[in-house]
């Protein structure tokens, strides 16, 4: 039986991989408090948040008769190219019974991205390829409706009416498996969201949302942030969606610039990769400033080196481009209270240079 | 007299202030929250009804602080803002022109640089609590000095003495070994002044451009030893503003006076009575799905007037305000041609 961790909408894109591959899995209970009491207790105090949250999404799944784990791999400088080998070794001194079954990027040779699943799946490598082929546009579309309901919510006139359009979207889209099936699954779903009753002369704040890959996309540790600001009529464009990430072009079709376009961006102020996303969070910062944004949030898990480095970066991008940046840091902390009074006069920071700039 | 009040229930202190349609500050008083905000607000009500010697009608109520959706129920409020932005509008009405307004309060700091009146950069601090006023008062009590006679000894100081203001652990031993090589009592009182007011600097306005005029406020302005070794650090002057410990009250009710300038109703106040009704708050875990969210609920006479607490917000009563990008005055009545 195998698992894998709590990510956002992870659970729907590796759900249909998985069952295409015919491979027995159950994801881990949805990550709660108790799942961050777990992973706390477990993990080394130091680490990042997200490796404390996998941990604890393990313990629930191995508790609930899981007994193999799937994890991403990856190559440095972020720590997280490292994690699947430290929750091996921790869950194992721990006394649970396993067997950890790491998948990394292509990038670091062909075999060792295949392989793993050839041998849980015992599928052939052409099989693999043919599946994955034929998953990767219906993971897509899970962001491409992310993406269409972010650009919504601001605008709904009933406060929630476009996070049931999503999950019902979502569902219709869990639902298709040909081909033609997704492409439809999709239209239907961007027309459910569509259909939510909106006010779309309302004037909005625009908000850019940068920073660590983990923390943007879980909604447990970002203390669901767009939702909140889509609740109070901010628009939210996020910088990072999950088949951008593991899509092996760079392109970034959902979030809308590559790479490599990211990379020539950021040059005037870090002419090289720092690892996870510290250069993107600086470039998609440029970006979101030249695109007349009101303003930026950025987010990364404690003690994380390359959005630390950006965060260093961002103080003279938001200087010289003039574009207000709140910084979070996240951890341990369940207390909504701090990061609310943050937000709620945030935003009131970026009402005032709006008006401003009117009158 | 027409009136507009403001209640600000922080951690340590609840302020509330009555401000005249002009912005004068009419009656204002302070009381210690100790950790029940409710019995804090229902007895500054009552302080502040009793201390009033014309009849005053409240027209309009803000509530901030971190108990501002708390108290926003109890008092009536027309309007629940953030601390931040509170703190904010009083400085710009006390101090005009004011570009920096340093604020330490309790158990938090923040750092807010305005311009021409717009907040245009903030930063809060409640993570360490060697910036805060907590640190002080710890040390006042440890040196048995009480809190209000701090600045009078720190003014008396010629130098400081050198205490680490990194981590108030490290503080208090670098305090106590000061005191046993004999340093004077003066120059170790204005040496925490200096060691709290380095700390703030580090933490909060690390490359953020200090500009004048500057505001310093909240409870901890009251002791002049602040205000000595901030001017000694920035080399420029500081203004406490007189009612610097009540400034959040002051820009919740400027703030409830803008709201009902821009959208006019009747006031949501509940009044002065409110400070003899008997309010209840219990919780229940919601059940509804595996976060099991624990749900506050406050009650008054068995009727519940709010719940939340969920992540969901399932439970909540109160309604979520939208951002209103309407320029001021937009809809305001006074200023319609």
């Amino acid at each position: 039986m195998l698992t894998f961790p709590q990510m956002g909408n992870l659970e729907r894109l590796l759900g249909d991989i998985l069952e295409r591959l015919e491979v027995e899995y159950m994801p881990p209970p949805k990550t709660t408090a108790k799942t961050l009491a777990l992973g706390t207790k477990h993990a080394p105090e130091f680490s990042c948040l997200p490796l404390k949250i996998n941990i604890g999404n393990f313990i629930e799944a191995l508790d609930a008769g899981a007994d193999t784990l799937l994890m991403a791999g990856g190559k440095g400088p972020c720590r997280f190219g490292y994690y699947a080998e430290i929750e091996d070794r921790i869950l194992k001194d721990a006394g649970y019974d396993f067997e950890m079954v790491t998948v990394e990027p292509p990038s670091m040779g062909f075999t060792r991205f295949v392989g793993p699943i050839k041998r849980v799946s015992g599928k052939s490598t052409r099989q693999i390829w043919k599946i994955l082929r034929a998953s990767f546009p219906k993971c897509r579309g899970f962001d491409f409706l992310e993406k269409k309901a972010l650009e919504t919510r601001c605008f709904e006139l009933n406060i929630g009416d476009t996070t049931k359009a999503l999950k019902k979207a979502m569902d219709i889209l869990s639902e298709a498996k040909k081909p033609e099936e997704i492409k439809e699954a999709i239209d239907a779903g961007l027309n459910v969201i569509d259909s939510v009753s909106c006010d779309k002369d309302r004037l909005v704040l625009k908000v850019g949302f940068v920073g660590e890959f983990y923390i943007l996309l879980e909604p447990f540790v970002n203390f669901d942030v767009e939702e909140w600001l889509g609740n109070r009529g901010v628009m939210v464009d996020r910088s990072v969606y999950i088949t951008d990430w593991i899509g092996p072009s760079a392109k970034n079709p959902v979030a809308g610039t590559s790479d490599d376009e990211l990379a020539e961006i950021a040059k005037p102020y870090l002419g090289h990769s720092v690892g996870g996303e510290g250069l993107p969070s600086i470039a998609h910062t440029m970006l979101y400033a030249r695109e007349g944004f009101d303003g930026v949030i950025h987010m990364f898990p404690f003690t994380c080196m390359p959005d630390t480095i950006a965060k260093a970066i961002l103080g003279k991008v938001g200087k010289d481009l003039d574009i207000p940046i709140l910084h979070f840091t996240i951890d341990e902390q369940t207390g909504k209270a701090g990061v609310a009074t943050r937000l709620e006069a945030f935003l009131d920071l970026l009402a005032g240079r709006r008006r401003a700039l009117v009158n | 007299m027409q009136c507009y009040l403001g209640v600000d229930v922080g951690s340590v202190s609840t302020n509330l202030v009555i401000l005249d349609e002009v912005g004068h500050v009419v009656e204002s008083v302070y009381v210690r929250t100790q950790g029940q905000p409710i019995v804090a607000v229902q007895e500054g009500l009552q302080q502040l009804e009793a201390g009033l010697n014309q009849a005053v009608d409240i027209i309009g109520v803000g509530t901030t602080g971190s108990a501002r959706h708390l108290s926003g129920v109890i008092v009536g409020a027309d309007i629940v803002k953030n601390e931040i932005t509170a703190h904010a509008v009083a400085a710009s009405q006390e101090v005009p022109g004011v570009q920096v307004v340093l604020e330490i309060g309790g158990q938090d700091s923040k750092i807010i640089l305005l311009d021409n009146g717009v907040v245009v950069d903030f930063a809060m601090n409640t993570v360490c609590a060697a910036g805060t006023g907590s640190f002080l008062d710890h040390q006042s009590a440890r040196l048995g000095i009480p809190i209000e006679d701090f600045g009078k000894h720190a003014l008396k100081a010629e130098d400081g003495a050198m205490i680490a203001g990194r981590c108030s652990v490290f503080a208090e031993s670098d305090m106590i070994h000061k005191q046993q090589v004999g340093y004077g009592l003066e120059d170790i009182v204005f040496g925490l002044c200096q060691a709290l007011v380095r700390n703030y600097l580090n933490n909060l306005a690390k490359g953020k451009d200090i500009k004048t005029p500057i505001a310093f406020q909240g409870g901890v302005a009251s002791n002049s030893g602040m205000k000595r070794a901030f001017e000694e650090a920035l080399k420029e002057e500081i203004h406490v503003p007189e009612h610097h410990a009540v400034m959040g009250a002051i820009g919740a009710a400027i703030l409830a006076k803008e709201e009902m300038l821009l959208d006019p109703r009747p006031t949501a106040f509940r009044g002065f009575g409110t400070a003899k009704l008997d309010y209840r708050t219990t919780s229940f875990a919601c059940g509804g799905c595996e976060n099991n969210c624990e749900v506050i609920k406050i009650l008054v006479d068995d009727k519940v007037l709010a719940r939340w607490g969920g992540r969901c917000g399932k439970w909540e009563v109160d309604h979520i305000r939208r951002q209103n990008l309407q320029p001021v005055g937009a809809n305001c009545s006074t200023c319609e041609e």
